[in-house]
């Protein structure tokens, strides 16, 4: 038992590692749920691409979460319970000082959630709610990480939050509805070094997510990129970071300055899949990049066009 | 459910304007013994609202916590050690949170308080 589970961790950790480049090679990771031991349920969502992808995120932050110190951690639509069990296999219980807590809308979700972890030797707090109903006032800044796989399928809005297991995927229009109602709950309940790895795919415009969450203050960069045959998922890793505020404003004042390099990648990255690949930069320098682009091409054009009035003459 | 979790929660039914703290229905209380950390407790203890916590505590049917409680008290092993058992050690597995303003039932089931609301009451 002890090594298999050993096994799945190191396997799990190597997909990690490529998924994210360089970043963990070397470190030993905790382990995670077996998912031979996960509990179902006919209504409830089964660990998947994006279950794994988030796990994945997590193994490969395991340093820096450690390093964090969390109290509180909070899963929102825990499902099967398979990552927020993970979660708390790898950074530890009560006698570390970690607290944790999962919701989720389906109530046969929490149920199995609950026996997921029970069988782990695992506890989290499970609450039956519409995202954190009923935490929200007295649960205010008190969310060190926060884990979000939530229903991100582009569907009919009449789909959503529904009864059973679509609204387990089902993400209204773009599949921004649920996720659109997280974020700000993310914002309020998160501590002021709070942590959010949430999942998203293409069709959700994950930059524009990132740009929403700019405004608020944080900073993100992509933690896991996968592409399956269906879907190209990313976990986005969102901290709050005021100074990286102050210092975008300054920023502002000195675009002409950001290095070619920034704007190459972009223009490799972006109209492919791939822009996930790059790890290391976050992706408000991304939206650095794309706006120089631009400016860059307004001013190409209205050289070409001066040189036209030019030539006509 | 931990009685830090009840310290957390709250009715929001339209209408409500504070909803705290849930009255709890006791139907049936587990005890599991965990390992005290003493860091978690101090950084804790700030955010508790102690009146709702000793109210959980003695409806579940411990009495041991003090009326009030002030940070000094930190320092003495007793008062953690009660503290820690309230907090992390009692669970309440089957029985009703009340809304303190409606009377409206919230059931826990397993351990599991179900928050939910009907359309009528968002
Ligand atoms: C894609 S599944 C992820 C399940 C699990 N976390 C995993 O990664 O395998 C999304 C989960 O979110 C839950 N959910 C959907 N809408 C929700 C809401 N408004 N509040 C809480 N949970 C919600 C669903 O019931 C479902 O269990």
């Amino acid at each position: 038992m002890e090594d298999s589970t050993k096994m799945d961790a190191t396997h799990h950790a190597f997909n990690s590692t490529q998924a994210v480049g360089k970043q963990v090679f070397g470190k030993i990771p905790g382990r995670i749920a077996e998912i031979h031991l996960v509990s179902s349920h006919p209504e409830v969502y089964e660990p998947c691409d994006d279950s794994f992808a988030l796990v994945d995120a997590l193994l490969a932050d395991r340093t820096n979460l450690l390093e964090h110190r969390p109290m509180l951690c909070m899963e929102v639509g825990c499902g099967s319970g398979y990552v927020i069990t993970s979660l708390a296999l790898m950074l530890g219980q009560e006698a570390n000082g970690l607290y944790y807590l999962a919701t989720d809308i389906n109530p046969h979700a929490a149920r199995v959630t609950t026996e997921t972890l029970e069988v782990h030797g695992v506890h989290a707090e499970v609450i039956s709610t519409d995202i954190a109903l009923g935490l929200e006032k007295r649960l205010t800044g008190l969310v060190d990480v926060m884990v979000v796989n939530p229903p991100y399928v582009p569907t009919p809005e009449c789909e959503v939050g529904g009864a059973g297991i679509t609204s387990a995927w089902a993400g209204g229009e773009n599949g921004r509805s649920v996720i659109d109602k997280i974020l700000p709950v993310a914002d309020s309940l998160l501590s002021e070094n709070g942590w959010l790895y949430m999942v998203t795919v293409v069709s959700n415009n994950p930059s524009q997510i990132c740009a929403q969450m700019w405004e608020k203050g944080f900073a993100s960069r992509i933690a896991v990129q996968r592409s399956t045959e269906e879907e190209s998922l990313h976990v986005i890793k969102f901290w709050r970071d005021l100074d990286r505020l102050a210092e975008a404003k300054a920023a502002a004042a000195t675009t002409r300055t950001i290095s070619s390099k920034i704007i190459e990648s972009v223009l490799s990255q972006f109209p492919s899949s791939h822009f996930g690949a790059v790890t290391a930069m976050t992706i408000d320098d991304h939206f650095k990049g794309v706006y120089i682009l631009i400016l860059n091409a307004c001013y190409g054009f209205f050289k070409i066009f001066l040189l036209h009035l030019i030539y006509l003459r | 459910m931990r009685l830090l979790t009840h310290n957390m929660l709250s009715s929001n039914i339209k209408g409500v304007s504070s909803g705290f703290p849930l009255r709890i229905e006791v139907e049936k209380v587990v005890e599991k013994q965990v390992e005290m950390n003493a860091d978690f407790l101090r950084n804790m203890f700030p955010k508790i609202e102690w009146k709702a916590f000793a109210y959980a505590a003695k409806a579940l049917g411990y009495s041991d916590l003090p009326e009030e409680a002030d940070s000094s008290q930190l320092n003495s092993q007793d008062f953690l050690q009660k503290f820690h058992h309230a907090l992390l050690e009692l669970h309440l597995e089957e029985g009703v949170l009340i809304c303190p303003e409606t009377g409206r039932r919230f059931p826990v089931n397993r351990g599991i308080p179900n928050m939910l609301l009907h359309e009528d009451e968002v």
